[in-house]
């Protein structure tokens, strides 16, 4: 008992419960970190099979595997399940472990809440997911969900796919004051604002993102609930309602939302990327500085979506530089992490070598957007599979890859093991030639002019989708890979020190591992 | 090992070859066949290479790095975290070179937005999951569908040289000249694009969108629809013929003639047979995709017609249902959408087919005097 008690306290040691009320009553961090963890990879693998349900259709011109009906469900799923379900609770499960051994907190300021935060998911997903069940299938309308494809002509499930998004932001929006307050209550004396490490300030900033935009999004699916079962008619043109309006309500939402899912990935990156090249971060202050400046243009992009919908002349020129001038902040962070790179020690253990393929992949991701930006070239990229490429690039090797890196980073703080190296980057080179070869391709088929979520193609598209589902299957049976290296590692392997990285810093690295279930009662120093 | 891999590749290089041989590996978007479409390439270029110049640069100096620096070659790490001077650097000449990004962007736009002074307006509407031209000058409208049949998108016969991109009636412009489109759709929203031109402009319910184009070179020219709009998203075609200004004249005169020899049909005596070859065919391109050509339907979102209440019912309900459609669900109004002829003929093959064998026959001037009874 006293083993697990730790160094740090005297009375208060007490371990975790047994059986399933541990898990479901638990209040500390590293239990519902872990839990918002295996939930994650739980999503992704569904949202990955679906994911490969759309390329096996894809696979060969004419429809083969599945109807129209249902590959609209499967993108759709595909897409509100890798979001809400994979990405962001990922994310939240790090700051859950993360945050407080980072600034030195015994736990997160708000334990109880934290716990029911993650129990709503499961609930949430139990929902949406069941919808496939019912009569007239799951929501078939795409994860942006336009209005009135969503209302009036929406399935009878729509719903239900309404409260379950409900639930998600009132989860999201918990996990998001907690993060708040945590870190401005709890952080070790001596810890200020700017000495606070970057995982940290852009999960803070995430945060108010989160709160921001999540009751916008309720207010979106609220109305369309609205719409549907009582007769208003928000977003029904017969009714003197504006369809348009709900793209606005959405994209108000939904710009901030692709920064939630990106941001504490840049926070992970900035630590691992310093670590592996045993040099100190370069530009601390103008990579938090940057993080702001993301995180505010994000409120002033959002019609960036609709160049096509037909706002005025103004607006449109508006957006088109509102949303180029993101660039700039971006570019500092990615010259940043090149520059700590620069002239260090480098080693290329698998958080490094997913934290390298992040760099640049992103970048990739991130300079397709740059061209989407350009509004007059938008006309013929808008909806097509140049923008389905855009968002993988900056979402699976941006946020995906962020999460791989940081699970091999800590797992050995997690676990007390190390995880099998070999195995580990035989995982990263079949993720990265898998993705790009799926990814990569989508570029040219949306130049040459194939539109989005179509479940069959003209000829010319046969070639490259071939290579692109290809790609997507490789990188999917690959990532069973991952599953089987975290159990090897949860399950034993060689005995991790305290801090495995030689090029580590942070208060995370001064307690042993694994983590006991309780660290810092006692606040450490910070010199 | 060896063994397994070279499987491996004579099994992907299999499944590759095919599309190797029949390669059509377009990499790039068309310069296409307008000014703004020109444009749009340009820029497009332009934006391309300089992604493409900084990433080298950048990639450049990380890839020098992860060569140079490494710790296995004993490198040691230098001790600088910090430098004012190429921070500010580095957010200003990225800056710059966004605003010289901006200009070109912004005169194109403007032009793109100028639908002013034009020769011809044609109104485009997006239905499920056709389009409607209606020529506004010249008073006569038409339906634009998929025409690739049924067995081709099932795989029970070889796919044609435009599978997907081949209508039954395309839109017909002249060349040379300012063509101004008002879009706007009857349903949920669409968007209607062909690349080629360099416009992309969405149909919404409710609203009306501008947009133009004056094409210059005579031919072809095909795209989609690019918002999802449903089951048949993928199944909606844009096909557009330029053709010289006399053979748009007469053209024109043609479907003008067209369109007055269908109103007369209304006048003429129907038999039950006439009017079952007739629906069948109006069937078949307005109510198949949802109510599917056997009448079992997809429910619930599309109800079955086979022995379905309103079809072997009451007669002005079913002639009510078609006309007015039913608010709040897929069902809309075809009232508007087709002929009194169609119509009639529509309603009479839903009472009669399938084993519906009413017996009923409803005649085109029966639905006339009902729209004008309202």
């Amino acid at each position: 008992m006293s083993a697990v008690a730790g160094t740090h306290s005297q009375e208060h040691h007490h371990g975790p419960a047994k059986g399933i009320s541990r898990w479901l009553l638990t209040t500390n961090h590293k239990d519902i970190g872990s839990m918002y963890l295996m939930f994650s990879f739980a999503m992704f693998l569904i949202g990955g099979s679906m994911a490969m349900v759309i390329r096996a259709e894809l696979f060969q011109p004419g429809l083969q595997i599945v109807q129209p009906e249902f590959f609209n469900q499967m993108t759709t799923m595909h897409g509100l399940i890798m979001v809400f379900g994979a990405v962001m609770p990922a994310f939240v499960g790090l700051a859950n472990w993360m945050i407080p051994l980072m600034i030195g907190a015994p736990d997160m300021a708000l334990p109880r809440m934290n716990n029911w935060s993650f129990w709503l998911l499961p609930c949430a997903f139990l929902i949406l997911v069941s919808t496939l069940f019912m009569e007239g299938g799951a929501p078939n309308f795409g994860w942006t969900f336009y209005a009135p494809l969503s209302t009036t002509y929406g399935p009878p499930s729509t719903t239900f796919f309404i409260f379950a998004i409900h639930i998600m932001g009132v989860s999201s929006i918990m996990g998001a004051i907690n993060v708040i307050a945590t870190v401005l209550n709890m952080r070790a004396p001596g810890m200020s604002l700017m000495k606070m490490p970057m995982f940290v300030w852009t999960w803070l900033i995430t945060a108010f993102l989160l709160i921001a935009v999540m009751p916008v999004l309720a207010g979106a699916v609220t109305m369309m609930l609205m719409d549907i079962n009582f007769g208003t008619s928000f977003f029904d043109a017969s009714g003197g309602g504006d369809p348009v309006l709900f793209q606005h309500v959405f994209w108000f939402f939904g710009h901030p939302e692709v920064y939630i899912m990106i941001l504490p990935a840049f926070g992970a990156i900035s630590h691992i990327v310093p670590a592996f090249s045993r040099k100190r971060l370069f530009g601390y202050a103008s990579m938090v500085y940057a993080t702001g400046a993301i995180a505010l243009l994000s409120f002033l992009v959002w019609a960036h979506h609709m160049f096509t919908v037909g706002i005025p002349l103004a607006g449109e020129l508006f957006f088109m530089y509102a949303t180029l001038l993101i660039a700039v902040p971006t570019g500092v962070k990615v010259f940043n992490w090149v520059s700590t790179m620069f002239r260090g020690s480098l080693s290329f253990e698998a958080p490094m070598l997913f934290a390298v393929a992040f760099i640049i992949l992103f970048s990739i991701g991130g300079f397709s957007g740059l061209m989407l930006a350009i509004a007059p070239a938008d006309f013929q990229y808008h909806d097509t599979y140049f923008v389905v490429a855009h968002f993988h690039y900056v979402l699976v090797p941006g946020a995906i890859f962020g999460i791989f890196a940081s699970a091999y980073f800590w797992l050995p703080k997690w676990t007390g093991h190390m995880y099998d190296e070999t195995l580990a980057k035989t995982h990263f080179w079949l993720s990265f030639v898998g993705m790009n070869l799926a990814f990569f391709p989508m570029h040219f088929l949306g130049l040459a002019g194939m539109p989005r979520r179509i479940p069959d193609y003209a000829l010319q598209f046969a070639d490259f989708n071939m290579v692109s589902s290809i790609g997507a299957f490789m990188f999917g049976a690959t990532q069973l890979l991952f599953l089987f290296i975290v159990v090897k590692c949860v399950r034993g392997g060689e005995k991790a020190p305290a801090k495995p990285w030689d090029g580590a810093e942070g208060l995370e690295w001064t307690v042993p591992s694994p983590a006991p279930y309780h660290t810092f009662a006692t606040p450490p120093d910070i010199k | 090992m060896r063994v397994h891999a070279k499987r491996a590749i004579a099994l992907v290089a299999g499944l590759l070859l095919p599309a190797v041989v029949m390669a059509d590996w377009t990499m790039n978007m068309s310069p296409g066949v307008t000014g703004t479409s020109n444009e749009i390439f340009s820029l497009h270029m332009t934006i391309l290479w300089i992604c493409v110049a900084i990433g080298v640069v950048v990639f450049g100096v990380m890839f020098w790095s992860i060569f140079a620096h490494r710790k296995s070659q004993g490198h040691k790490p230098a001790n600088f975290h910090e430098n004012t001077f190429v921070e500010v650097l580095w957010t200003a000449i990225p800056l710059a070179i966004l605003v010289a990004m901006a200009v070109p962007a912004t005169a194109t736009l403007i032009e793109m937005y100028d639908t002013t002074e034009s020769d011809i307006d044609i109104k485009v509407t997006g239905y499920q999951w056709r389009w409607q031209y209606e020529y506004i000058n010249d008073d006569f409208s038409y339906f634009s569908s998929l025409s690739t049949p049924r067995a081709q998108i099932e795989n029970r016969q070889e796919k044609g040289e435009n599978y997907l991109l081949e209508v039954d009636k395309p839109l017909v412009i002249p060349v040379g000249k300012k063509v101004r489109l008002l879009l706007t759709a009857n349903d949920v929203i669409h968007s209607w694009w062909v690349p080629e031109f360099g416009i992309k402009k969405d149909a919404i319910p409710g609203f009306i969108n501008e947009t133009w184009t004056r094409v210059d070179e005579p031919g072809t020219y095909r795209g989609q629809c690019t918002e999802l709009c449903g089951k048949d998203h993928g199944f909606m075609p844009v096909v557009v013929e330029a053709v010289p200004e006399e053979e748009y004249i007469a053209w024109v005169a043609e479907q003008k003639a067209a369109a007055e020899v269908e109103r007369q049909l209304t006048e003429k005596d129907w038999t039950l047979e006439d009017l079952m070859v007739r629906g069948e065919k109006a069937y078949a391109s307005a109510c198949a995709a949802c109510h599917q050509p056997n009448g079992a339907g997809l429910p619930p979102a599309f109800p079955a017609l086979k022995g379905s209440p309103v079809a072997t019912g009451d007669i002005a309900v079913h002639i009510e249902t078609v006309v007015n459609g039913v608010s709040g669900t897929a069902m809309q109004a075809f009232g508007g959408q087709l002929s009194e002829v169609d119509l009639a003929a529509v309603i009479t093959y839903e009472r009669n087919a399938w084993g519906n064998n009413t017996g009923d026959m409803v005649t085109p001037k029966e639905i006339f005097d009902y729209k004008n009874k309202e």
